[in-house]
């Protein structure tokens, strides 16, 4: 290496560095862009959750408005034993106020499913412009799991009964999910044994609300089966076949390069910023921004050229498949209006807010939306109905649009911050990583594990909330783990999270132990692997179950030395993923704001020990970071014990009769 | 830092791969694209491509589908900064390179430029040796194989690696120079022994020529395993899990090598590396480790063993020269010999008998007459090796079972010649050995470690008497005499239909899932190492092993030869595979055939016979197929109605084919069989009445169609055209 060289390499950082000064993040550039903010006057979910506390009633989930009777609110030091006024008690008060979290979060996220679904059938049909099937050998696997006879089939017609299938898992109203076969035998059996195999993913909603309306099901453990029924039809239902099918539709996920953090946004060419969950409209709009006469066009006006970027899920969804970096999580989204630099913000569903309108309007930026179910009342929306079969035709309008308001740009202000990342993680990626197209398995990762050199795995997912410090706690968490041995898979805004500091660019394998360090290696990969979106929270299940199925470490999930945290949750699809998460018989603890049902200690414990007793999983609140770590650790320790492989092995020698053994 | 060897091996693998495609345009250009291409006598094609890819290269052309696999599987290097995941990339580039190396080496057959065969380097072993060789990976005499790549640090070095890896029963496979030298050529250098019969086998001086190794690997598979052409998951799979191969990488390590090892590593073959390269521990791919640097030559065979994960038992033999498996086939030639006998020269026998507890004392050895030392060099010695064994689980049965080991035993001494057995065996002993000290008594030592080591589950003690005074020799060899005379008679009354059980043999299953060997009296197993007595020793010796006892059950079928039990016990242990199993039909439920099959019996339909070739005999047959394709279609555990493995010796028993006619029916045999099998099958012949009948039956140097044998029966009058006809 030269001086120069190493210079160079002493210069270059991966990410940016937490940023100390501010209560409220410990991203530099999120909190230079508040203060600019406050400069300016301007409000954000930051400066609003400053101003107004949370309802110390509601966040406990000791306030019960299902019905006229009440609102009833169980509060005070006697809460214990109070009712309200039918009688309901502080736990059924709790559990029921929990379940209708899960059953919106299960159907925000199914909901999502049945549009890729639908999105399948009609590109099935030839209905769909420029839309046809990306990944074939995809749809084969899925047609067989579906339980599809593919042969002599061509793709469209397969691509059709695939579509058909997914659509009859949401209107099914007996049996079990097709997917849910996915899972270990052990864990299906176990299912089965509670009556919690999801039947149909809408009727399992259906059901749940019914039960939890008022005067009916009033049985807490009774009622958390049937959110775990649910959020099961949920990770095994619609997440699963919304990751499926739009790998199917847009390509399964390989590693590319990119960058996270509102850095990525460019001074000089015309931004463009996608936001929310869904994949159709953007991969379109991603295409869209490059062709030429669009670029001729932006170049018309002034602009060095078109720069997509992303906020949220969708700008997973697009990264994993396409590179479009992210400009933040979603916390960000109007933290990137305020850089005055954004032409257009284009929305479909989730987690999109209405402050963004309020937002907008300060500045030049197009706040477009785009889907039907979310629509955004305030000045200067404009609310583009994207024709689902003409998806192009929108996009190059949206695309247009963007352009014609460059020159309308004001002063801009963008911080440099970014971190370099690789994504792409799908499951599929993650066993041809180790070992080639010719031994793609997950042997080297079941080995490593028990070897030891990887002491466990953990799944770091979730949100971002501003009534805790932006990324400290995903930060904080993910760098402990690593540096403790244990592999991370990352989704949704902690993905994203981890990107803006550095943790996906494989040169942090720097920062891992030892044991760790030796595989990412030898692999190349950095330890953080981001997975996907919230959706492909169901990755993350399909890969659980293919360790276990790859065999060494146990029968079932809840056998694996793996863990679950969302250090930062806010939202309801959070709550719903802990309860698939625990009932496929993971530990899962959720930091940050606290629990829902922290009103009721009976219930806090019964999602602890009872749920460990039911299915093996359990849902912990712990707000102290550091307290997370040495769970997380405790638990991955104790799994290992029970698996007996926290002593080294000895190195068996084959001779021939034990070669014999070995299956061939 | 495992990148610098992705880095490495992917730049490797691009050099390679094009130097294949530079020179398969240079080879179209000067041969024509339709040139046949093809390595000698070998059914798999190009076995590496076959396996992997199911591509069938016969020609030139056929070559460019498989550069573009290649140039498909090529990643690019990993970048300085932000790299993606090289692993599964670099294991790419390491197929990559495979199948690119196997175009290089099949085109030398083409172009002869340079020649891929001398007077020292091997090239293509032909499937007679890949089968051969293959079973000795089956059976375990051959725990594995290293394929060396570059040269020693010095020679002596190298003889003793050698002489290491040969006393491990390992195999060393050589390719590739370092700097002006290799392995193989330094052994050649000391007058080593080189070839298969030494295990030591030099294939090339470039490293491209471990594409036969990993070819005879691919075979393993297909031939052993029943592992599909193409099905690339099973057969790296099963070369993972049976074949503990590894590589030992001597010298510095170039592109092309990290290249060639990456691919070794997706069969599982982790690489052991003197010089100081970066390491490879986490494990996955491998059993263990995928690369081990900076190894000192004295801990390399050690080391090796240890990261591919292979236990090797050998038995301390306390003799003065080398002792091992791969000293079997080493020759003493006449001028290197110090002593000669028997050989019909002098009067030699051996014999193993039973004695009673009391008069054994365990490990006495002695000589009787004259040593080594007592004659001079060129000397002829009578010689009577009498071998006293005791052991409650012992039987007379079992007599001739050990005594056949002797053979064996004694050829694993390096120096030492055997040939034969009881009153015709031969004896050299290599003045070399003699200048090691070594001494009679020393083949007393050999024969009590091993018979105790791989008997010991019948005999206890073992005591040794060598007569070497011409007195004593004719006298013990009148007892001795009288002995086989009483073990000829017993063996003459053990037939099917006097016994209540056959065996079993699932030695093969480990290579062939599906396939089980029934031996009874009269049909010894396909490989012709197991007889019904040899099953039966090995299952007292081994009551859960690989030959379990078949009651035979109700007789369903005399001609067909078919028990009730026989079916049952196979359909079981068949994974529920085989149904029906006949003991002397070819055309009705067959015996399956693992791969070993010492000849193939093949239904001649014009001829209303049957043709039985044996599997030394490279040259085509009246089936229109050489015995390698023949053999690709039987193996793998299936039933072939019309085709059938089995051993040499099941030719002379009378249930020969006897549901379809017996001996008569075979109207042609390669002359070399006919030659081995005539004095075996003289007395069949007296009692078919049909001394002469050999000569009806036609051979290579007589017809090579089928037109022309059926002409050759007409003439020579072969009974079989006068048969019912077969079908």
């Amino acid at each position: 290496m030269t001086d120069e060289q190493r210079k160079a390499s002493e210069d270059f950082t991966y990410g940016c560095e937490l940023c100390t000064s501010s209560d409220l993040t410990v991203d530099p550039a999120a909190a230079e862009m508040l203060t600019i903010a406050d400069e300016l006057g301007i409000s954000t979910m930051f400066s609003r959750a400053a101003e107004m506390k949370p309802c110390p009633i509601g966040a406990e989930g000791a306030c019960c408005k299902l019905c006229a009777m009440g609102p009833c609110r169980i509060s005070g030091k006697d809460k214990e034993g109070k009712t309200g006024v039918c009688g309901a008690t502080l736990e059924t008060i709790a559990a029921r106020n929990f379940a209708r979290m899960v059953a919106a979060g299960s159907s925000a996220h199914s909901d999502h499913g049945r549009d890729v679904a639908f999105t399948l059938k009609a590109v099935a049909e030839g209905e769909i412009e420029g839309m046809r099937v990306t990944d074939e050998v995809k749809l084969a696997k899925v047609a067989r799991d579906f339980g599809i006879e593919i042969e002599g089939k061509d793709v469209s017609a397969i691509a059709g009964e695939v579509a058909d299938v997914a659509l009859s898992q949401f209107g099914q109203q007996t049996g079990e999910l097709l997917f849910a076969r996915r899972a270990p035998e052990k864990r299906q059996a176990l299912w089965r044994n509670l009556g919690i195999t999801p039947r149909g993913i809408d009727r399992d909603v259906v059901e749940l609300l019914h039960r939890t309306n008022a005067g009916n099901d009033q049985d807490y453990e009774d009622i958390l089966d049937a959110s775990m029924k649910c959020a099961l039809g949920d990770g095994w239902g619609g997440s699963m076949i919304a990751t499926d099918l739009s790998d199917i539709l847009f390509g399964t996920p390989e590693p590319v390069r990119s960058a996270a953090n509102l850095g990525v946004l460019s001074p000089d060419q015309v931004n463009i910023v996608i936001h929310g969950h869904e994949p159709l409209l953007s991969s379109v709009i991603v295409q869209s921004t490059r062709k030429p006469e669009m670029i001729e066009l932006a170049k018309s006006v002034g602009a060095a050229g078109i720069n997509l970027v992303g906020i949220c899920c969708t700008a997973n969804e697009n990264l994993m498949r396409q590179g479009v970096p992210p400009a933040g999580n979603m916390l960000h989204q109007e933290l990137s209006i305020i850089t005055g630099a954004v032409e257009a913000m284009v929305v479909d569903v989730q987690c999109v807010f209405q402050g963004l309108a309020r937002t907008a309007e300060y500045f030049h930026t197009k706040l477009i939306t785009t889907s039907e179910k979310a629509h955004i009342k305030g000045d200067g929306v404009v609310h583009i109905q994207v024709d689902e079969h003409r998806p192009v035709q929108a996009a190059d309008e949206i695309v247009r649009r963007a352009i014609e308001n460059f020159p309308n740009r004001g002063d801009i202000h963008i911080p440099t911050e970014t971190g370099q990342l690789i994504a792409g993680f799908s499951h599929e990626y993650i066993r041809h990583m180790l070992g080639g197209k010719m031994r793609a398995s997950l042997r080297p990762l079941n080995d490593n594990v028990m070897n030891g050199r990887i002491r466990g795995l953990a799944a770091v997912v979730g949100c971002n909330n501003p009534r805790t410090k932006q990324d400290a706690g995903i930060v904080h968490i993910v760098r402990e783990l690593i540096a403790n041995d244990v592999l991370c898979v990352v989704t949704g805004c902690a993905a994203i999270a981890s990107g803006k500091y550095g943790l996906l660019a494989p040169e942090t394998m720097e920062y891992a132990g030892d044991g760790l360090r030796e595989v990412l290696e030898t692999v190349g990969i950095p330890p953080v692997l981001h997975v996907g979106s919230c959706v492909d929270n169901s990755r993350i299940l399909t890969v659980l179950s293919e360790v276990v199925e790859e065999g060494g470490l146990g029968e079932d999930i809840s056998d694996l030395p793996a863990i679950g945290i969302c250090p930062e949750w806010f939202s309801e699809k959070a709550i719903a993923i802990a309860t698939y998460c625990v009932a496929s018989g993971a530990y899962v603890i959720f930091g940050g704001v606290g629990s829902p049902v922290a009103a009721s200690l009976e219930l806090m414990d019964y999602m602890i020990t009872g749920w460990e007793e039911r299915v093996g999983g359990k849902l912990a609140f712990i707000q102290d970071h550091e307290a997370i770590v040495a769970s997380a650790l405790d638990t991955i320790d104790a799994k290992r014990a029970a698996l007996k492989i926290d002593a080294p092995r000895e190195r068996v020698l084959f001779d021939m009769e034990m070669r014999r053994e070995l299956d061939v | 830092m495992s990148k610098i060897i992705a880095s490495a091996a992917i730049r490797g693998a691009h050099s390679i791969v094009g130097k294949a495609e530079a020179a398969l345009a240079r080879a179209k250009e000067a041969y024509g694209a339709e040139t046949a291409v093809e390595f000698p006598n070998t059914a798999y094609y190009l076995p590496v491509i076959y396996g992997l890819t199911g591509e069938k290269v016969e020609r030139l052309s056929d070559m460019d589908r498989v550069l573009a696999i290649a140039q498909d599987l090529l990643p690019e290097s990993p970048s300085e900064r932000l790299w993606l995941p090289y692993l599964g990339d670099t294991l790419d580039a390491g197929i990559a390179t495979l199948l690119a190396e196997e175009c290089i080496e099949a085109m030398r057959y083409v172009t002869n430029d340079p020649p891929p065969v001398n007077e020292l380097w091997l090239g293509a072993a032909d499937d007679v040796i890949m089968r051969a060789r293959g079973v000795e990976f089956v059976d375990g005499t051959a725990p594995g194989f290293a394929a060396v790549v570059g040269a020693a640090p010095d020679n002596a070095t190298a003889v003793r690696l050698a002489r290491e890896m040969q006393e491990k029963m390992l195999y060393v496979f050589m390719a590739g120079r370092d700097g002006a030298t290799s392995f193989a050529e330094q052994l050649d250098a000391e007058g080593v022994q080189l070839g298969w019969d030494s295990r030591l086998v030099p294939f090339d001086t470039e490293v491209y020529g471990h594409i036969y190794s990993l070819g005879f690997a691919t075979r393993a598979a297909m031939a052993f395993g029943g592992v599909q052409p193409g099905d690339f998951e099973r057969i790296l799979r099963y070369n993972k899990n049976r074949i503990f191969a590894f590589v030992l990488a001597m010298g510095e390590v170039t592109d092309e090598w990290y290249a060639t090892a990456a691919g070794a590593i997706s069969y599982g073959f982790p690489t052991i590396a003197t010089s100081d390269i970066p390491q490879i521990l986490p494990t996955g791919v491998c059993t263990y480790e995928h690369v081990v640097s900076n190894i000192s030559c004295d801990e390399l065979v050690q080391k090796a063993i240890e990261v591919r994960g292979l236990k090797i038992k050998v038995t301390e033999v306390p003799i003065p020269v080398a002792y091992g498996p791969a000293f079997e086939g080493e020759r003493v030639r006449k001028e290197d010999t110090y002593v000669e006998m028997g050989g019909q020269r002098s009067t030699a026998f051996e014999w193993l008998r039973t004695v009673d507890a009391s008069e054994v004392t365990d490990g006495r050895i002695e000589v009787v007459g004259p040593d080594i030392d007592d004659v001079e060099a060129g000397s002829v010695m009578p010689i009577g090796i009498v071998v006293d064994v005791t052991g409650r689980k012992m039987q007379a049965d079992f007599e001739p079972v050990l005594e056949r080991q002797i053979h064996h035993f004694l050829n694993y001494a390096e120096g030492v010649l055997h040939m034969g057995q009881r009153d015709l065996i031969w004896l050299r002993i290599s003045s070399s050995a003699k200048r090691a000290g070594f001494e009679l008594a020393h083949i007393g030592e050999i024969l009590h470690a091993k018979i105790l080591d791989d008997f010991d589950a019948i005999v206890d003690k073992v005591q040794i008497t060598i007569y070497t005074d011409p007195a004593k020799v004719d006298e013990w060899r009148e007892k001795a005499e009288e002995s086989y005379a009483v073990r000829d008679e017993r063996i003459a009354g053990l037939t099917d239909d006097t016994v209540d059980v056959f065996y079993s043999c699932s030695l093969c299953q480990s290579f062939a899932p599906n396939h089980l060997c029934v031996v009874t009296p009269e049909r010894l197993g396909l490989c012709g190492a197991y007889n019904w007595l040899d099953a039966k020793a090995s299952n007292e010796l081994n009551p859960a092993g690989p030959n379990q006892p078949i009651s035979k059950g109700e007789l369903l079928d005399p001609t067909l030869g078919q028990w009730s039990g026989v079916n049952e016990f196979i359909y079981a242990k068949s994974n529920q595979s085989v149904e029906r199993m006949s003991c002397y039909s070819l055309l009705t439920d067959p015996m399956t055939s693992c791969g070993c099959f010492m000849c193939i019996i093949a239904l001649l339909p014009m001829c209303n016979g049957v043709m039985v070739v044996n599997r030394e005999f490279a040259g085509m047959t009246p089936s229109g197929m050489k015995f390698s394709t023949l053999a690709g279609m039987i193996g793998g555990g299936v039933q072939a109605p019309g085709f059938m493995g089995i051993g040499r010796g099941y030719i002379a028993s009378r249930k020969f084919l006897s549901a379809e006619g017996g001996l008569s029916r075979v109207v042609w045999m390669p002359k070399q069989l006919k030659e081995i099998m005539a004095s075996s099958l003289a007395p069949r012949l007296e009692e078919m009445g049909d001394p002469d009948f050999l000569d009806k039956v036609a051979d290579e140097t007589i017809a090579e169609t089928e037109e022309a044998v059926v002409e050759y029966l007409t003439t020579a009058q072969h009974p079989a055209l006068t048969m019912d006809p077969l079908f």
